[in-house]
């Protein structure tokens, strides 16, 4: 007995230890597949697992890795999404990105002091842009200062230039996430002369009456909402029901996806988000996932969602990581990097166009170029609608780029207090 | 003509009272459960959102398990090609909610008779988990659209004759309306099933005293069963209302936190209570708001209910219409 025990317990350290051996590269996927936001998470943390499949699959990895994307549940619960931190850190976790800005707060200084990146696309803290003060954190290739900026931008360019007079009101989620660009539009508003008003709607968001009767009273000529989970689909439910003119209706890009809309059917159509990244699944990309992952059968998901929102938002996420994981094999001379070596790939990792259109996804994203000071991008965006009819969403403005005029001392200011805060002081000096 | 103020104040409440009567369709349910066997069930929230899953499902035709099925067989299934008519897919849901209502007896309660309430809510708590992950695995975490036919939207004819009376149209959403003549009809179904059937006078005679109406023949377990059938025909109302409202997703168990004050308000033991419970909380969070939302910063309505409930727990702990709490040393 104590004999057969003894080989098990050697055949499971060997196979453990083959296990690490086949997938050198530890990409943890901290998704949300169950709860109240399980709607948005799904197809993220899908487009997310999927490319890193095909990369696998089709090339043999990244550089002669595997990826290991082990996948923990956060329920978009912060708690729970640092202790899928604490639960998979030791496995070589090389990068984390956790898709929820609650969750990013709690990990940021945990994360500075194990020295792993972490990587929050278009959500989590904003100032998190200037590398000087965070050191290991990237939010490439926009966040939620530059998303209010290219929001009132478009209005400006709607508007002959001039919002003088105007009335904006932001509909937010009343959290950390949701109260973000609040500042961003104080300055915006005070620069270009706009008045703006705020209606906060508390977590979940199904009961947003009072809100937007207050619109219907207020009459503001813009709505401007960070929303996400069902408070997307009830707002624009409800601005349907106010009759409140869709085309003057803007969401950021987590309240613009296909779930947001559809349940809404005919009432969503001419509603717009902002985007930070392509539509559809008319991209080459999709040719090869279909191939080496969908019909292969190692999808993460039905594959139902290829090519929504979420999923294209997910495998762009993936996207980056990949490419900043083979910035890193290229600057250490090695491919099995560890995380000190990923987090110097992130800080000088650039990708043009030409590398887009190689990776099979032309014109998808924006180029861009970190460097030590700059871990935020450049911030741009673009507008897509929703047409009801047809069920998809078009893109109906080129790259939009925010203001930095306002948004640079705005992030020096925040990231400066952070500082002090935590004792930091500034690099790349 | 009114003041502007006063117009708006107008619209408020009565927006107020609408929203009042789609949490009353929530505290339905628990009010049931608890007035018949003391059990205050956690699991309502769920309960509706499961409702609600299963009656889509069975409209779209979509095979339960499909993903469940696909990812050990390797097939591709997903919907079995038919739609179902919104009545006939509601009678089958209805019918699911039965079925719900006696395995959670046979398995649940059936072994916790004469247990502490506080395990039975316990065991709830249980149920609710289980019925959240049982109803992801049947029919996926993915948003659903709603559609029974119910209308939805601004009511055109509210709008003119108040523009006529008073120079503003007012809003009602449709659905609201809908929802209020729903409850109204629940209400009475509800008062008549309890004062003229038979079956209703076993449920109240449990309601009063367990012992004294297994003494006289009524069997504990078949009103346990009928009283978790019709809190599962309340869930499933209720469901319809909030996922039409809102699409079916898992946030649609939340709607049991806006119940909670409404409960505490109207009395965990009346019916009536549960509506008029609702359509003061109803009418004062939105009050509330318009009044004092701007001065705060707004998003008061969430904890208002609750601040609002806990006033009447002072003066009337038992409730506006819950039974006389006494107690003899």
């Amino acid at each position: 007995m104590k004999k057969s025990f003894t080989l098990l317990a050697a055949a499971a350290i060997a196979a453990g230890a083959a296990g690490a051996a086949q997938a050198d590269l530890v990409v943890p996927n901290l998704s949300y597949r169950t709860g109240p936001f399980a709607a948005g998470g799904i197809p993220y943390a899908d487009g997310f697992q999927d490319y890193f499949t095909l990369l696998n699959e089709r090339d043999g990895g990244i550089g002669g890795e595997k990826v290991l994307t082990p996948e923990c549940e956060t329920a978009y619960n912060t708690e729970k999404g640092v202790e899928c931190y604490e639960a998979t850190k030791g496995q070589g976790a090389l990068v984390y990105n956790p898709l929820s800005t609650g969750i990013t707060y709690q990990l940021i200084p945990k994360m500075q002091a194990d020295g792993i990146t972490l990587y929050t696309p278009g959500y989590g803290r904003t100032s998190a842009a200037n590398g000087k003060v965070f050191e290991w954190v990237f939010n490439y290739p926009a966040n939620y200062w530059d998303a209010a900026s290219v929001a009132v931008k478009y209005l400006l360019d709607e508007n002959g230039g001039s919002l003088e007079g105007k009335k904006i009101a932001l509909l937010y989620h009343n959290s950390a996430y949701g109260k973000e660009p609040i500042r961003t539009l104080e300055e915006l508003s005070e620069k270009h002369g706009f008045e703006l008003s705020m209606l906060p709607i508390d977590s979940p968001g199904q009961e947003q009456k009072s809100q937007w009767l207050q619109v219907r009273r207020e009459k503001p000529d813009f709505v401007v909402f960070y929303g996400w989970g069902v408070m997307n689909s009830v707002a624009i439910q409800e601005a349907a029901n106010i009759r409140f003119p869709m085309e003057n209706f803007i969401g950021i890009w987590w309240s613009g996806s296909e779930n947001d809309v559809i349940p809404a059917g005919a009432g969503a159509n001419g509603y717009k988000s902002l985007t930070m990244h392509g539509v559809g699944s008319d991209y080459p990309v999709y040719a090869d996932l279909k191939q080496y992952v969908h019909d292969a059968g190692k999808a993460a998901g039905d594959g139902s969602n290829v090519g929504t929102v979420l999923y294209s938002r997910g495998m762009y996420a993936a996207m980056v990581i990949a490419e900043a994981i083979r910035k890193a094999q290229e600057l250490a001379g090695t491919s099995a990097v560890n995380a000190a070596q990923v987090r110097d790939g992130f800080e000088a990792l650039e990708i043009t166009e030409a590398r887009m259109e190689e990776l099979g996804l032309p014109d998808f994203g924006q180029p861009f170029a970190a460097s030590c000071e700059d871990h935020g991008g450049p911030g741009m965006a673009r507008i897509q609608q929703w047409d009801a009819n047809e069920r998809k969403w078009t893109l109906i403005s080129d790259w939009i780029a925010p203001d930095d005029e306002v948004l640079t001392p705005l992030v020096m200011e925040d990231s400066a207090a952070y500082a002090k805060e935590a004792g930091l002081t500034e690099r790349c000096n | 003509m009114l003041p502007d103020q006063l117009l708006f104040a107008m619209e408020v409440t009565l927006n107020g009272l609408m929203a009042g009567v789609m949490y009353a369709l929530v505290a339905l349910g628990f009010v049931l459960i608890f007035k018949a066997s003391g059990i205050f069930n956690y699991a309502q929230g769920v309960l509706a959102l499961f409702a609600a899953l299963t009656l889509v499902g069975l409209q779209n035709g979509q095979i339960p398990f499909a993903h469940l099925i696909n990812a050990t067989f390797g097939t591709k299934l997903h919907h079995f090609g038919w739609t179902l008519p919104s009545v006939v897919a509601i009678a089958l849901t209805a019918l699911v909610m039965v079925g719900l209502a006696y395995l959670i007896e046979r398995l649940v309660l059936k072994h916790l008779v004469n247990q502490e309430p506080i395990i039975l809510f316990m065991a709830t708590i249980g149920l609710a988990y289980f019925l959240e992950g049982l109803g992801d695995v049947m029919w996926g975490a993915d948003i659903k659209k709603l559609d029974v036919g119910l209308p939805q939207g601004i009511s055109e004819s509210i709008e003119s004759v108040t523009d006529a009376w008073f120079g503003y149209g007012f809003f009602i959403d449709k659905l609201d309306v809908v929802a209020a003549l729903v409850a109204a009809a629940l209400v009475a179904a509800l008062t008549l099933f309890s004062q003229y059937t038979k079956y209703g006078r076993a449920l109240r005679a449990v309601a009063d005293d367990h012992q004294a109406a297994l003494s006289v023949g009524i069997s504990l377990r078949f009103v346990w069963v009928l009283v978790w059938s019709i809190a599962g025909f309340v869930a499933l109302i209720a469901g319809i209302m909030w996922g039409t409202k809102s699409g079916v997703q898992f946030s649609l168990s939340l709607i049991a936190l806006k119940a909670l004050p409404v409960l505490m308000l109207g009395g965990f033991t009346s019916i009536p209570g549960a509506i008029v419970g609702g359509l003061i909380i109803g009418m004062g969070e939105k009050l509330f708001e318009f009044f004092a939302g701007p001065l705060i910063g707004g998003a008061t309505e969430n904890w208002f209910a609750y601040v609002l409930a806990l006033l009447f727990l002072v003066f009337r702990p038992q409730g506006l219409f819950g039974e006389r709490i006494i107690e003899r040393v």
